[in-house]
């Protein structure tokens, strides 16, 4: 099977090498046959990556430890849910998944296209091919995930216990869609750009695919929140770590270009303003990649000893030097077709919501980058912490979101001050009644950032409720249809529009969480004994006593905490720290465990108020004379015998505890974060569903053309 | 006003504003940043009244004294190591051999940790996994 794996991506690499040639050529002498061919590539490529990857997901769910890379990241004993996810979880099977989503959405994208824009398509057919020939080129030559074991280990080092998670299963999927997808606008674009077409087209086609894009980059981000969040023992959902801002920022500039192509849609402006986001996004999405596996800065994320840099940023260097190069030769094409006629337009609204969304990206970028950029300057590396960031984006974070609410409200071309006035009324009375409503509150009062914020987000609720309101009792009047099904069929026809305006609504929930419970939270970290209370955020966390369990690959020692509020029980929470056996064979059948991997699972009491989170870091130094004094008496311990001894501390942990570290934090407004990021969700299903008039003109184009056909046989 | 002059006008107060955030970028970021450096360089030109981001590996022995954790962070290459007192948030996977990252300050001989800014980078995603020994 190893072979066939290793046959597959070789395969891959020289499909995609086929492809690239028989497109460029089908493009320059206006051949359609090779041009096809050329598509078709794209689907080949798709089918045998398809089949690489089975083969190596079989080998996972097989323990099939002839695998290298299955010996290095699972075992027998790794449940099956994650022994499918373990294919991920390293730097050679993370490639191949990359490459094979590459394939499939780029399939998905060139059969969807297949009789449209027929002189960009082969330009982006190529560019697609070029970029499946990259990581092709690295899955086969530089990071192969079909490395043969030799001798094949009894049994798996298994997956690491940090990535068991549910997320797991979601999380790296809906980035690597997320990344993938933004590369195929950026092809598109590209191929506009060569072959010269750079009117609404391609834009129009593309959109669908870039929302997608946007759609599932936004959806892992918020998993891989959450997952940071309940899961991992540090008490936050987002640290500005390098690879966490290196997915955020084409997510922010494919917003950005989200929200302008509708002008060029509509008017013909921002034609360079456009193709230079969607080439960025591109490029972004692939910096993104190359940051988790250079190692070049230094982030929990990253991939350390990875030799995958060099080629990484070589490929980078020529995108970005031929989408420069591309756009600057390009621009007498690309000149507008119309102009700004005013301020106070949605256009202009929308543009400076751009600006505001390139400035978020430009300051992650530099407080990223900063390290490099200082030892470039200085010799000296520097970085910048969370206050440096937050500096920044909060003020902008604000913008934004007070944005979001004027954008679907104002005026296309010009805002008059009537229709002002009659917009606005109603979004700015609902932020005046939140600002004086919350001014009564104290603790908030203190606090003018977060103040702003729920101001901006009572704006945007208002302005979204109002324009919903308003598209109801239009259809209502009309069609003389029930208040709930004018809604449905209001929706249902302006899937983009009201989609967006949902996402905009489930964008300021989660900014209000997000300023609720960074700026009002409430974190100590305290030693208890069973027994002893801490007071916390108003409440009284009191533990109770301390667990321990045993299971065949861990051993786990946590604590029973009882919280209470003004004297009155509201719930029982049990975090607690898993222990996994080390392979070091220089340690003792005892100290294996507690010297090896570690995870810890949160105690979390959540809710729409506010979530209480608690984690414990069991004290095993006091432990170690036991555990020291195990290992010498019964240095082979093994199988049975180990069990009943690791049993021993366990019962020994449960009865007599040492003082355990927790932390405790309240939380307020942490559930709006994943709320209004599930409404955000909700709202991008919404507008990427295929309208129903949309759905019948594809069906009457493919009835036209198998007619055409069908004709020209006759 | 003629449109392509009001619209020059526009382009040249944008860029004017956009220099001028680049500026305060550049500055506060100057003005905020902490040195990126190795056990080896802090151990010799460390001063008391800067912090700096240490990266190293974490050294077989470390211990908690109450509520922080005492570690010494190595070279990743070499045996130069400094001493850390550090209080707050240990992440998952923190043990000897292990790369880290801690903000931290010179206190006497010894460097203080900043509150929660160990960071521990992930085993998983090595691809040649560092030896572990025994604290």
């Amino acid at each position: 099977m190893l072979n066939s794996g290793r046959v597959c991506l070789t395969f891959a690499l020289l499909i995609a090498l086929y492809g690239i040639a028989v497109s460029l050529y089908g493009a320059r002498r206006g051949e359609r046959n090779w041009v096809d061919s050329g598509r078709r590539a794209v689907y080949a490529l798709a089918g045998v990556l398809t089949v690489a990857f089975v083969i190596l997901e079989a080998a996972f769910l097989r323990s099939d430890f002839s695998f290298a890379l299955v010996g290095s990241h699972s075992s027998t004993t790794t449940p099956t849910f994650y022994k499918a996810t373990a294919v991920w979880s390293s730097q050679e099977g993370s490639l191949l998944l990359w490459v094979w989503l590459f394939a499939i959405w780029s399939s998905l994208v060139l059969f969807a296209t297949r009789r449209r824009l027929r002189e960009i398509a082969p330009y982006a057919t190529a560019i697609l091919l070029g970029f499946a020939a990259f990581f092709a080129a690295l899955v086969v030559f530089l990071a192969s995930p079909f490395e043969l074991a030799d001798p094949a280990p009894a049994e798996g080092a298994g997956l690491q216990p940090l990535l068991r998670h549910p997320s797991m299963m979601v999380h790296p999927p809906m980035l690597y869609s997320g990344y993938t997808l933004f590369a195929v606008p950026f092809a598109f674009a590209a191929g506009a750009l060569v072959a010269r077409r750079l009117g609404t087209d391609w834009i129009a086609a593309m959109r669908r695919f870039a929302l997608a894009a946007w759609f599932f980059l936004g959806f892992g981000i918020l998993i891989g929140a959450r997952w940071s969040w309940s899961e991992l023992g540090w008490g936050g959902y987002w640290a500005w770590d390098p690879v966490e801002n290196a997915s955020l920022m084409p997510w922010l500039t494919g917003t950005a270009f989200l929200h302008s192509a509708m002008i060029q849609e509509r008017r013909g402006m921002l034609k360079v303003w456009n193709v230079s986001l969607v080439l960025a996004t591109g490029v972004l999405a692939v910096l993104g990649t190359f940051l988790v596996r250079s190692g070049i800065l230094d982030s929990i994320h990253a991939f350390g000893a990875s030799t995958l840099g060099k080629p990484f940023l070589g490929f980078i260097i020529v995108l970005v030097i031929g989408s420069v190069v591309l756009v600057v030769t390009r621009l007498d094409a690309l000149r507008p077709e119309a102009h700004f006629e005013a301020l106070l337009s949605r256009e202009s609204i929308f543009l400076l919501n751009n600006l505001v969304l390139l400035g978020l990206c430009f300051v992650i970028f530099w407080g990223t980058f900063f390290p490099l950029i200082s030892e470039a300057v200085t010799g000296q590396r520097a970085s910048v912490g969370p206050p440096w960031f937050d500096g920044y984006t909060v003020p902008l974070a604000i913008a934004l979101v007070f944005l979001s609410g004027v954008g679907p409200v104002i005026a296309w071309r010009r805002a008059t001050l009537r229709n002002a006035r009659r917009n606005f009324r109603l979004p700015l009375a609902a932020a005046a009644a939140a600002a004086l409503a919350l001014m009564l509150v104290p603790d908030i009062r203190r606090e003018p950032p977060a103040l702003l914020m729920f101001c901006a987000a009572a704006f945007v609720f208002a302005a979204v409720a109002q324009e919903l309101w308003r598209g109801t009792r239009a259809r209502r009047a009309t069609s003389g249809e029930s208040a709930p099904r004018a809604l449905a069929s209001l929706v249902r026809r302006n899937r983009r529009r009201y989609g967006g305006y949902v996402v905009h609504a489930g964008v300021a929930a989660l900014f209000v969480g997000v300023a609720a419970s960074s700026t009002f939270q409430h974190v100590r970290d305290v030693r208890l004994s069973p027994g002893q209370t801490a007071n916390i955020g108003g409440y009284d966390i009191r533990y109770v006593r301390a667990t321990s369990e045993l299971s065949p690959e861990k051993i786990t020692l946590g604590a029973l905490l009882e919280l209470r509020k003004d004297g009155r029980r509201v719930a029982t929470l049990m975090p607690n720290r898993g222990y996994y056996p080390s392979r070091d064979p220089t340690l003792g059948p005892m100290a294996r465990y507690f010297d090896g991997e570690a995870t810890s699972e949160v105690g979390l009491d959540a809710g729409l108020r506010r979530d209480v989170w608690t984690a414990v870091e069991p004290d095993i130094g006091a432990m170690r004379r036991m555990i020291d004094g195990i290992d010498r008496r019964f240095p082979l311990a093994a199988g049975e015998s180990a069990t009943v001894l690791l049993g021993a501390i366990a019962d020994r942990y449960a009865a007599r505890p040492p003082p355990a570290s927790l932390r405790l934090i309240v939380s307020p407004m942490v559930e709006w974060i994943w709320l209004g990021g599930l409404i955000g969700v909700a709202g991008g299903l919404v507008a990427l569903w295929p309208a129903p008039g949309a759905a019948r003109r594809r069906a009457s184009v493919l009835r036209a053309a198998r007619l055409d056909r069908e004709l020209s046989r006759a | 006003m003629d449109p392509t002059r009001r619209r020059r006008i526009r382009l040249v107060i944008a860029l004017g504003a956009a220099v001028l955030l680049a500026g305060a970028l550049v500055y506060t970021s100057l003005g905020a940043a902490s040195d990126a450096t190795t056990p080896s360089r802090l151990a010799a030109t460390a001063s008391p009244d800067r912090s700096y981001r240490l990266t190293g590996r974490v050294m077989p022995g470390y211990h908690r004294d109450g509520d922080e954790l005492i570690f010494r962070v190595g070279d990743r290459i070499g045996s130069a190591s400094v001493s850390v007192r550090y209080a707050g948030v240990v992440p998952d996977p923190f043990r000897a051999g292990r790369e880290v990252i801690v903000t931290v300050r010179k206190r006497g001989t010894v460097f203080v940790g900043e509150r929660d800014s160990l960071v521990t980078k992930c085993p998983s995603k090595f691809s040649s996994q560092a030896p572990e020994h025994s604290s």
